[in-house]
C-alpha cells in the first residue's frame, strides 16, 4: 500500500531487500502445482455458478411440472428432471449451496473451538495442558457420528444444530496442531520481547501466537471442509440431514438412487457435483499443505 | 512393550465408557417423543400399563440406576417396539451379520490395496501398474459409499443383470454390499502401502539385502512389508471403525438385516433400549478396534515404544 503511495520511500527498500514474504513465496508454490490450482479453479466456477445460477436459471428451485417428471438431459432441462419434474440443474445447484454452505460454517465451528482449546493448552503449559490433550487422545476413540444421528434424529433436523454438531466431531485435529503451533512459537523471541515491552498475555495470544498459526490452520480447513461435507451428504442420504424443501447434495442422491433406473441422471448428476468438490477440495489442500510447509512436503 | 501403558489407556476408557452410557440414556429422553407415540391415540389406560411394563413410569434417575445394573449384568433390557424381544436377541441376530459385511469387505480392501500398493511401489512410474490405478484410487477415497453402492447396483445389478441387487441370502448377495464397503479402503490401502514401500525403499537395510544379493520379491516380502506395513497398520484402527459406520449406509442400500439398519430405525421410531444396545456396542467396538492396533503397531515397529 505505502509503496503505491510514496514511491520516494519504497523504492530504496526495495533495492536493498528483495526477499519475499512467506505468503508469496507459498503462493509461487501453489501456482506450480496443477492439480492445486485446478482444485481451485474448479471450486471457484463452481461456487458463482452454485450462488449466481440460480438467479439466471429460468426454473424456480420448487417449480414442479408433473408432464415433464424424470426426463433425461435436454436444451431446456441440462440435467434433466426429477420425479416431480423438477429442474436438476437448479436443484444441484441450490444443494451445492447448501452442502458448500454446511461445511464451511461448520468447518470454521471446528477452527473456532479447535484454536480456543488448542491455544489455551499450548500456552498454559504443564499439568493443565497434559490434561486437556489426554482429554483429546479419549475423544479422540469416539465415534462422534453416532452421537450426531442420535442428536439429529432427536432434536430436529435444524439446520444450526448440524452446523454445531458437524463442527464438533472436527475440533480435535484442529486442537492438536494450534497446541503444537503454539508450544513451539511461544519461547520465541519475539514473543518474549514482547511480554517485555509489557504487552499483557491475552493479547501475546491474540496478536502474536495465534496469527502465527494460520498456515496449518488454513491447510486443516480446506482438508475439514471435504469430510464435512462427506458427513453431511451422509446424513441427508439417511435423511437426517437438512429438511425439505431444503435439499443438499446427499438428499439429492438420496432422491436420485430410487429413481435410477428409469432416469440415471438423478443420482449421477449429484454424485459428479460432490465427488468432483470433494476431489478438488483435496488437492487444493494438498497443495496448500506443501505450499505452506515444503519441509513437510509428501512425495 | 509398555504393559503399564496399555493398562493405564484400559483404565481410562472404563470412565469414558460410563460417560457415554450416561450421555446417550439422557439425551434420547429428554428429546421429544417416545417410543408408545403412535399416530392414533391410545386409551390411558393402555398407556399407563405399558409404561409400567416398561418401567417408564418410574423417576428417570430411577430408570437410569436400573438401567446401569442391569448393564453390569450385560443385560440390555427388552425392545420397546420389537415385542417380546430382547435387545440381546436382536443384537445376537444382526451383530454377526454386520461382522461378516464388515470383515468381507476388509478382506477386499486389503487384498486389492496391498496388491495395487505394492505394484505400484515396485514399477513406479508406470502408466499400468501406478498412474491408472493410482488415478482409480483417488476416485474411491473421493466417491462416498452411498455414491458407489448405487452405481454399482445400477451397474452390475440392473443394465447387466449379474448380481442381486438386495438381501442378504446367497454368496451371490454378499459381493456388491462388501464390495461397496471395501472401495473406497482398498483406494486409501493402496496409497498407504505405495507410500510407506516407496520410503522404505531407500533405506540402508534394504540397500543391504540388496547387497548381499536377495532377489527383489524376498526383499519385498522379508524385508520392506513389515516396515512399509505401518501406514496401514495405523489406518486399520479407524478403518475398522469406518467399516462398522459405513455398514449403516451399505446396509440401507442393499437391505441387509445388520446392526447398523436396526440402529437407525431404532433411533427413528424411538425404540430407546434399542439405540442405547447398539450404540453402546458400537462404541465398545471402536475402543477395542484402536486398542488392538496401538498393539499391533508396538509389535510391528521396534522403533515404537509406548511409556
Amino acid at each position: 500500500m505505502s509503496d503505491t503511495l510514496n514511491p520516494a520511500l519504497a523504492t530504496p527498500i526495495d533495492e536493498t531487500e528483495s526477499g519475499t514474504s512467506l505468503w508469496a513465496d507459498a503462493y509461487h508454490r501453489l501456482l506450480k502445482n496443477k492439480m492445486a490450482v485446478f482444485g481451485a479453479v474448479f471450486l471457484t466456477v463452481e461456487v458463482l455458478v452454485c450462488f449466481v445460477g440460480p438467479f439466471i436459471s429460468p426454473y424456480g428451485f420448487e417449480e414442479q411440472n408433473l408432464e415433464l417428471s424424470l426426463m433425461g438431459p435436454s436444451f431446456a432441462h441440462w440435467m434433466g428432471t426429477d420425479t416431480l419434474g423438477r429442474d436438476l440443474l437448479t436443484r444441484v445447484m441450490h444443494g451445492g449451496r447448501i452442502s458448500i454452505g454446511v461445511g464451511f460454517l461448520a468447518s470454521l465451528v471446528s477452527v473456532f473451538v479447535g484454536i480456543l482449546y488448542g491455544a489455551a493448552s499450548g500456552f498454559i503449559g504443564g499439568r493443565t495442558d497434559n490434561i486437556m490433550m489426554r482429554v483429546v487422545d479419549v475423544l479422540y476413540a469416539l465415534p462422534f457420528i453416532f452421537l450426531v444421528i442420535i442428536l439429529m434424529v432427536y432434536f430436529g433436523r435444524n439446520i444450526f444444530l448440524l452446523f454445531v454438531a458437524l463442527g464438533f466431531t472436527q475440533w480435535l485435529t484442529m486442537a492438536r496442531i494450534v497446541r503444537g503451533q503454539v508450544i513451539s512459537i511461544k519461547e520465541k523471541e519475539f514473543v518474549e520481547a514482547a511480554y517485555s515491552m509489557g504487552i499483557s498475555t491475552r493479547s501475546i495470544l491474540i496478536k502474536h501466537l495465534i496469527p502465527n498459526c494460520w498456515g496449518p490452520v488454513i491447510v486443516y480447513l480446506t482438508l475439514t471442509v471435504p469430510t464435512v461435507i462427506l458427513e453431511e451428504a451422509f446424513l441427508s442420504f439417511l435423511g437426517l440431514g437438512v429438511q425439505a424443501p431444503m435439499a443438499s447434495w446427499g438428499t439429492l442422491i438420496s432422491n436420485g438412487v430410487e429413481v435410477m433406473e428409469i432416469a440415471p441422471g438423478n443420482l449421477i448428476f449429484p454424485a459428479m457435483a460432490l465427488a468432483l468438490t470433494l476431489f478438488s477440495l483435496n488437492f487444493l489442500g494438498d497443495g496448500l499443505r506443501d505450499a505452506l510447509d515444503p519441509k513437510g512436503a509428501k512425495d | 512393550m509398555g504393559i503399564r501403558y496399555l493398562l493405564g489407556r484400559l483404565a481410562v476408557m472404563i470412565p469414558v465408557f460410563f460417560l457415554v452410557v450416561t450421555g446417550v440414556f439422557f439425551m434420547i429422553r429428554f428429546a421429544p417423543g417416545g417410543p408408545f407415540d403412535s399416530e392414533k391415540k391410545v386409551p390411558p389406560q393402555i398407556m399407563k400399563n405399558l409404561e409400567k411394563k416398561y418401567h417408564l413410569d418410574e423417576p428417570l434417575l430411577y430408570q437410569y440406576g436400573r438401567y446401569l445394573k442391569d448393564l453390569a449384568r450385560l443385560d440390555l433390557g427388552p425392545s420397546f417396539k420389537h415385542a417380546n424381544r430382547t435387545v440381546n436377541e436382536i443384537i445376537g441376530e444382526a451383530f454377526p451379520v454386520s461382522v461378516e459385511l464388515g470383515l468381507l469387505a476388509l478382506v477386499w480392501a486389503l487384498i486389492i490395496g496391498i496388491g495395487a500398493g505394492g505394484l505400484a511401489a515396485i514399477k513406479p512410474n508406470s502408466f499400468w501398474f501406478d498412474y491408472l490405478p493410482m488415478s482409480i484410487s483417488i476416485m474411491g477415497i473421493c466417491l462416498p459409499t452411498f455414491v458407489i453402492g448405487p452405481l454399482l447396483v445400477l451397474v452390475f445389478g440392473l443394465w447387466f443383470e449379474l448380481l442381486p441387487v438386495a438381501g442378504w441370502n446367497s454368496w451371490e448377495d454378499r459381493i456388491l454390499p462388501s464390495a461397496t464397503l471395501g472401495f473406497a479402503y482398498a483406494a486409501f490401502i493402496a496409497r498407504l502401502t505405495r507410500g510407506g514401500l516407496m520410503e522404505i525403499r531407500s533405506m540402508d537395510f534394504v540397500r543391504t539385502a540388496r547387497a548381499k544379493g536377495l532377489s527383489e520379491p524376498q526383499i519385498l516380502v522379508r524385508h520392506m512389508l513389515r516396515g512399509g506395513m505401518l501406514p496401514v497398520v495405523s489406518f486399520l484402527g479407524p478403518a475398522l471403525a469406518g467399516l462398522i459406520s459405513g455398514s449403516l449406509v451399505t446396509e440401507m442400500i442393499f437391505n441387509i438385516p445388520g446392526l447398523g439398519r436396526f440402529f437407525i430405525q431404532s433411533a427413528l421410531n424411538r425404540d430407546y433400549t434399542v439405540v442405547m444396545g447398539t450404540s453402546l456396542l458400537y462404541f465398545s467396538l471402536i475402543f477395542a478396534c484402536n486398542f488392538l492396533v496401538d498393539i499391533a503397531y508396538a509389535v510391528l515397529d521396534p522403533r515404537v515404544r509406548y511409556e
